[in-house]
């Protein structure tokens, strides 16, 4: 069944036509995503080709939803229109919006964000600057490789990309549910909290991994919250636990300021809560090994 | 980005906000010119992005314009905390009565923004927040409502100002939310916010931090780096457009991926405890793409750091295929050659992913002896340690 991106998904592309985008969606088509449109107002009507599939461009996310039935949209606009494209998939009332697009302002994302608020939360922002989400062997919304591995009972949620994908790599043999790439910006969407909930609540997935990594205190927030909500076992990474202070390590929310936003206080408050933290990413996928085969 | 005191005193001058006149000085020379022009007594504070100049002798009272210079003579060149001066900004003086604290922040946790706002004002705000929270109010503003003169009067009241400085308290804070906004900032913080001797408010300092990601509608923030306080090899990288940070150790780092790269860093950190406790020597993310051209520009980076003894890769190819990656570096290799660098120093190579094995074989292929490949992240951290520690 997997969490928020199933095989029935339908899934629309905005910014389908851009360089970005058009690569993206011809990966997400060979992955079996059942793509249905992508949406592009200056070039609506109009038909583009992937390797044989033979997709349209409509005008709005409203309109592609309304001759579709598209569910899931994907976002690759550059991030000076990124406001504009979330903005329009909340009028839209669509379940989920997976945004790629990195470098978007903080005051564009908090806008949009209270935007989504405002109209009751009807739709599911993932990202942005995130890799997406993906369910193997089902679909694929977003830039995660499809091919690091199958499907299993692991659900994975992670801040990283590549990290992500080290992580699938690892555990190729057991597979996941669902891996979501919640992105690294100081203000996202969906949370490490909505995706343990969520995994918690899918009948196949039996075990969650959790990346996080300096900046903020959502790791914090996340050990608070399997505490009291999350039966299934937790297996926790932290990345840059060696970061100076004040340093931004590339995601823009990856800055320890003070003496918030440490790998140590993380890897604390989750050891705290009976998660187990690996030291590094092999280690974690040990961890997560023992558990899956019942040591 | 964070801002100087006196960029932060211009900002918000630009702004209509109530500041004390004053500039900025690089020399004596300068500071006798802008003493001249205020006239009268002046303040002389040192511009360093570091707290504690007061107590560090950073901040003086001048006479005059001859005073001036002597003060401004005494503080440029200080060192504050590990922070050399380099600036000094001259203000007239302000004739405080009564202190307070104004800032609106990013609120990650809420995801929205915050006021904090106390009438305990010229002190460490956490300080007071966690000795008598009751003296500080913290409001979530909501992104798209923003700050009318409703709700700055809202915590106004809740802040318990008094009532002959409520009304301009109003004003400042709806400006201030609009300067907060229109600059896309993440940190508007004023610290002392003082009423003067006359009633008049002034905002006496200015901390700000500004986005980055912003930069596109920003053109003028540019001109707000402080150019002599980035590292070269960090100004180097920029210019290629690599994402670079530079750090104290001697193992070279080239990853794809933040994420990737900081467990990275602390990968061979925890291997340099075992290897005469060598650490990283950079923060390197040459992003999804790595091709030869950005692999060259990254290696170029980390190899022109005299710090630095080995150098450790570590791709991960998901998008990116790790023959494209392993053609990447011998041909990076190669074309340092030609622009005529001499690579001396090892190379551990670790990829996995996508058409790892191919890549692999590139490497094996190309047999040269700076390469050296390693096939998993731990046992890769712990060669390219081992290579530093034998090359110190």
């Amino acid at each position: 069944m997997a969490i928020w991106l199933t095989k029935d998904s339908k899934v629309i592309v905005q910014g389908m036509t851009g360089s970005e985008g058009s690569k993206h969606t011809r990966r997400m088509l060979a992955a079996g995503t059942n793509v249905v449109g992508g949406v592009n107002p200056r070039k609506a009507g109009q038909k583009v080709d992937f390797d044989g599939t033979e997709l349209p461009v409509f005008a709005s996310v409203a309109d592609a939803m309304a001759e579709t039935g598209a569910d899931v949209t994907v976002i690759f606009v550059p991030p000076q229109f990124t406001k504009a494209a979330v903005v329009e998939a909340i009028d839209a009332a669509i379940g989920l919006a997976v945004v790629i697009t990195e470098g978007v302002p903080v005051h564009d994302t908090a806008a949009f964000w209270a935007y989504n608020l405002a109209q009751g939360e009807r739709t599911r922002i993932i990202g942005p600057n995130c890799p997406g989400i993906a369910s193997p062997g089902a679909s694929n919304a977003g830039i995660i490789p499809a091919d690091i591995t199958g499907s299993g009972r692991i659900g994975l949620v992670s801040k990283s990309g590549t990290l992500t994908y080290q992580m699938m790599y690892e555990l190729r043999d057991i597979g996941f549910s669902t891996c979501v790439g919640i992105g690294g910006d100081p203000i996202i969407g969906t949370t490490h909290i909505d995706a343990l909930a969520a995994f918690e609540a899918d009948p196949e997935t039996d075990a969650i991994v959790m990346i996080g990594e300096i900046g903020g205190d959502a790791e914090e927030r996340a050990a608070e919250f399997i505490k009291d909500n999350v039966t299934k076992p937790v297996v926790g990474y932290i990345a840059g636990f060696t970061a100076p202070p004040g340093k931004t390590m590339g995601h823009a929310g990856a800055i320890i300021s003070g003496s918030a936003g440490t790998a140590e206080a993380k890897q604390a408050a989750l050891e705290a809560v009976g998660v187990k933290v690996g030291k590094t990413p092999t280690e974690t996928a040990k961890l997560m090994r023992e558990i899956m085969s019942g040591n | 980005m964070d801002l100087y005191e006196y960029q932060g005193r211009d900002l918000f001058e630009r702004h209509g906000l109530p500041v004390l006149a004053g500039g900025v000085a690089t020399t004596p020379e300068e500071a006798r010119a802008i003493a001249e022009r205020l006239g009268g007594r002046v303040v002389v504070k040192a511009q360093v992005k570091v707290g504690g100049r007061g107590k560090a002798g950073g901040v003086k009272l001048a006479e005059g314009p001859d005073e001036a210079v002597a003060r401004a003579t005494d503080i440029l060149g200080m060192d504050i905390k590990g922070h050399t001066v380099h600036k000094v900004m001259i203000t007239v003086t302000a004739d405080v009565a009564e202190e307070y604290y104004f800032s609106y922040l990013l609120d990650r946790a809420n995801r929205t923004f915050l006021c904090i706002a106390s009438v305990a004002g010229g002190m460490d705000i956490e300080q007071v927040a966690a000795e008598t929270p009751d003296k500080v109010v913290k409001a979530p503003i909501d992104a798209v409502k923003g700050v009318d003169e409703a709700k700055a009067r809202e915590i106004v009241t809740a802040a318990g100002f008094p009532a002959e400085v409520a009304d301009q308290v109003v004003e400042i804070a709806v400006g201030l939310w609009q300067a907060f906004v229109a600059e896309d900032a993440t940190l508007v913080e004023v610290n002392p916010l003082a009423k003067n001797g006359d009633g008049r408010m002034l905002l006496l300092d200015a901390k700000i931090s500004l986005d980055e990601n912003a930069a596109f509608r920003h053109p003028d923030h540019e001109a707000l780096v402080d150019q002599a306080a980035v590292d070269p090899l960090e100004q180097a990288a920029k210019a290629k457009d690599l994402n670079y940070v530079k750090l104290d150790g001697e193992v070279g780092i080239i990853g794809n991926g933040a994420g990737l790269v900081m467990s990275t860093l602390d990968v061979v950190a925890y291997a340099g405890e075992r290897h005469g406790n060598v650490k990283p020597a950079n923060f390197l993310d040459i992003g999804g793409g790595a091709s030869a051209a950005v692999m060259a520009n990254g290696l170029e980076i980390v190899l022109s750091d005299p710090a630095v003894k080995s150098v450790f890769v570590n791709v991960f190819g998901g998008i990116t295929a790790c023959d494209e990656v392993a053609n990447g570096i011998i041909q990076a290799l190669a074309l340092l050659e030609q622009r005529g660098e001499q690579v001396t120093k090892p190379l551990v190579v670790r990829l996995d992913g996508n058409n790892a094995e191919a890549g692999r074989a590139i490497l094996d292929g190309a047999n040269n002896p700076l390469v050296q490949r390693v096939d998993t992240m731990d046992g890769a951290a712990e060669r390219a340690a081992e290579l530093a520690a034998a090359g110190v």
